[in-house]
């Protein structure tokens, strides 16, 4: 698209981060490689690039990590709090001082834009590490009685979509609390974890006490079916999610699930229309929509319809897709090859059914793997693009008459993350919050977090609250 | 949508009065919302009709716009667009012919050492200056603004301030900047103001576009600076302006967006293009190129031209300059390589 006020290129420089060609895990303070040296490789999904080679940990590996943590369990839970405070003070730390650096390298393995991770990302990563800092010599008064007890060893899996920033969900409140912990990051994007495990090193904290295995989905099967580990946390899809839990079943493991979401983002005809119009924008393209909160399903007013569609459809012409590592760059790479191929599938299955299909003109690159933002709307309850998480830049626009209607078609779901209202009308905020069956929910603004505040589920959306003092309660004996 | 509104060009057009319909455009658009100024109680209705403005939003969706990145080829661009953009302003109590002399001829040829600069868009000025900066810029596309209506507070009778504008028209003032009344828009008055710049328009007749400034740091709320807006544009204004400069607040990045929602929406319903000008507080090349870039996002690149974009600025142009110097040689040079006026 050609415009009289072309933006010149403006990436981000690569060269402020130095990957190494491999990588080994980070097991009991020190890089090993795999018992069977099986490896894997991950690639930057913006240009199919292979930016390293990680070992792929077996259950070996796995066992080996968590009896790491168990040995250091007990040293690192007699710390007093202000002492664990401090190294988490000083992970904190470490993170703002390397973010750009952090930055860069997940805008790479992810394909996120750069925008995001250095906006969003990082400043979230460390302000998460800051906050549980924070409530390390604070136990006591968390309101779970004196001296609550940490589990032990916790066992977490994260997903892809926010690699560092789930990591710090995972750990920032398991080492406050005194457990310690052996994480696997997702398969395609490994690295931040393992820059991770660079930074416990620089910020002194003692072997054990934090350990990455890397590796695939059988890696995180043999880290929860584990028998040493105490806790298990996993974010990621439904269907993981209920094969976790069927794993633990049975067991005294303490389980939390975060898993997916079809948030619903209602728009009353009182609605800041170009407020709205943002946070709908923020609320489905965000991350490329590979957010589990996503406000994936638009549910707006019948009598605006027409009038919002048009602001929306304005506004995605404005959107610009490409190079993640360019500063203006809104929407970057899907995750991966097989992401692509079931948001590609979804939405053909949308088209399929009847649902009719919007994108803005863009460009997509030739390598790499992208989806452009795409709206469907004449949508139905019935419609697969209304019930299955898509995890893509892909929004379902519904209506509804009544706030009775948008409420009875926000809940109509397996689904309980999140949702947003959108209305200047501060008692039909409350009014309609009170009856919407999410965890989340935004009023006038979609996608905000802070540490201070709680995150999680109702119903397939999981169970247990990552965030603010509620997050205390996953990582103690209580 | 249009990409050009040929009729809001036209001010023969703008000058006609039906006493019927109101300002007659000769657009359907507009006589659509012919029947909004018919009393001062169907106004108030449209104007607390229009959607409410979610501040967090608003502000959250101008500091995103700032984060963008203008390099290099984009940047020469910005720079050369925004200096063409410059009202380049006076408006002390102490302003004499000579500082009006030396502020035109640096409108007329901002940067002396280099040719290719281009020329402001404006001398702005009182209007007993008027004749001074006419003098000051003859020969050259730089246009002559005058403030007016008892500038900047706005506190005097009509008739003055309609003597106020008269003066400056005469005096050949290509440009009226006029201050609405921001006690009868807060008293809730919207007629009152609305006939009053539907006046201060009439007497501008073909001669002079019309700036209607709204003094947004008095207005307040981000929903008075959108009822402002939509008030302004129903009576006629050619331009929809900040602020006077004279108070704390003046042009931020967020009404300055908020107001180019207002021209962007205003011409989508009627097909009648308005300027904006932000004025006060933008004092470097750096926040220029951010508000070219919220122009460029929310309005569109129609108004990317000093037909309907300017800066009420008077320190910017010597920072766009240097900037522009840097771009040129790769150096900074510094403020005794630009004129001091």
């Amino acid at each position: 698209m050609a415009s009289v006020f072309e933006y010149a290129p403006a990436p981000e420089s690569r060269s402020v981060v130095d990957i190494a060609p491999s990588y080994g895990l980070f097991i009991d303070g020190e890089f090993t490689d795999a018992a069977d040296g099986k490896v894997f490789k991950t690639v930057a999904p913006a240009t199919e690039e292979v930016l390293s080679e990680v070992a792929e940990a077996g259950e070996a590996d796995v066992d080996r990590a968590v009896r790491a943590a168990r040995k250091a369990f007990e040293k690192w839970s007699a710390l007093p709090g202000t002492e664990r405070a401090k190294y988490l003070f000083r992970i904190a730390r470490i993170i703002q001082e390397r973010s750009r650096e952090l930055a860069v390298l997940e805008t790479l393995d992810n394909g996120k834009p750069i925008r995001e991770t250095r906006d969003a990302d990082l400043p979230l990563v460390a302000a998460h590490f800051f906050y549980y800092a924070g409530w390390a010599d604070k136990l006591d008064h968390a309101g779970f009685g004196a001296s609550p007890r940490p589990l032990g060893v916790a066992g977490q899996v994260i997903p892809w979509n926010f690699p560092l920033l789930m990591l710090a969900w995972k750990i920032a409140p398991a080492l406050a609390t005194g457990n310690t912990v052996v994480l696997k990051p997702a398969e395609t994007t490994p690295l931040s974890a393992l820059f991770f495990a660079d930074i416990c090193r620089q910020a002194g904290l003692p072997g054990g006490v934090v350990n990455i295995v890397t590796g695939d989905g059988r890696a995180g099967a043999a880290l929860t079916a584990h028998p040493d580990v105490n806790k298990v946390a996993f974010t990621g899809s439904t269907a993981v999610g209920k094969q976790i839990a069927r794993t633990v079943a049975g067991t005294r493991k303490k389980l939390t699930l975060e898993l997916g979401g079809k948030g619903a983002n209602i728009v009353f005809d009182d609605a800041p229309i170009d407020q709205a119009v943002e946070g709908i924008v923020n609320g489905i393209f965000f991350n490329q929509g590979q957010v589990c909160c996503a406000g994936s399903r638009l549910l707006v007013q019948e009598s605006i319809h027409d009038e919002l569609l048009d602001s929306l459809k304005r506004r995605l012409t404005t959107l610009r897709l490409g190079d993640p590592l360019d500063k203006n760059t809104d929407i970057g790479a899907i995750n991966s090859a097989e992401q692509l191929a079931r948001i590609t599938a979804l939405a053909d299955q949308g088209e399929a059914e009847g649902a009719d299909r919007w994108s803005p003109s863009c460009e997509l690159p030739s390598s790499g793997y992208w989806f452009a933002p795409t709206l469907f709307t004449n949508v139905t309850q019935a419609h697969t693009v209304a019930r299955d998480e898509i995890f893509g830049p892909v929004l379902s626009v519904l209506t509804f008459r009544t706030p009775d209607e948008a409420v009875a078609k926000a809940n109509n779901t397996p689904y309980g993350l999140s949702a947003g209202i959108w209305t200047e009308k501060g008692s039909r905020i409350l009014a309609v919050a009170n009856k919407l069956r999410a965890g989340v929910i935004w009023s006038n603004t979609f996608n905000k977090f802070d540490p201070t505040s709680p995150f999680g589920g109702y119903k397939e959306s999981g169970f247990g609250r990552e965030g603010g003092r509620h997050g205390l309660e996953a990582y103690l004996d209580v | 949508m249009p990409t050009t509104a040929p009729a809001a060009q036209d001010p023969a057009q703008d000058s006609a009065r039906d006493p019927e319909t109101g300002p007659a455009h000769g657009l359907h658009g507009l006589h659509a919302l012919a029947d909004v100024t018919a009393s001062d109680s169907t106004l108030r209705r449209f104007l607390h009709g229009l959607p409410g403005v979610d501040t967090v939003g608003l502000e959250a969706r101008a500091a995103s716009l700032g984060t963008r990145s203008i390099k290099t080829t984009a940047k020469a661009y910005a720079l050369d667009l925004a200096i063409s953009m410059v009202d380049l302003t006076t408006l002390e109590g102490a302003d004499t012919p000579g500082k009006v002399r030396a502020l035109g001829a640096k409108a007329v040829r901002p940067d002396p050492t280099d040719r290719t600069a281009p020329a402001a868009a404006a001398v702005c000025v009182y209007p007993d200056m008027v004749p001074t900066a006419k003098a000051a810029v003859a020969g050259s596309a730089v246009q002559v603004a005058s403030v007016a209506t008892a500038f900047p507070a706005g506190r005097a009778s009509r008739a003055v301030k309609l003597a106020d504008v008269q003066e400056a028209v005469a005096a050949g003032a290509d440009e009226v900047d006029m201050v609405i009344d921001r006690g009868a828009f807060l008293a809730g008055h919207y007629l009152k103001v609305y006939d009053e710049i539907t006046a201060v328009r009439e007497v501008c007749g073909t001669s002079a576009r019309l700036k209607v400034i709204f003094e947004t740091g008095e207005l307040s709320t981000y929903d008075n600076i959108r009822r402002a807006s939509w008030l302004g544009m129903l009576a006629g204004a050619d331009f929809i302006k900040t602020s006077t400069g004279k108070v704390a607040v003046n042009a931020t990045p967020a009404n300055t967006l908020l107001m180019l929602e207002a021209v962007r929406d205003f011409r989508a319903q009627t097909g009648v293009q308005v300027g904006v000008k932000p004025a006060g507080g933008i004092r470097t090349a750096k926040d220029a190129v951010k508000f070219l870039v919220l122009v460029n996002e929310t309005a569109g690149e129609d108004w990317l031209d000093n037909h309907w974009f300017r800066f009420g600025a008077s320190s910017l142009l010597n920072d766009l300059l240097m900037q522009r110097q840097k771009l040129a040689t790769g150096r900074y040079s510094g403020p005794d390589y630009v004129t001091v006026d």
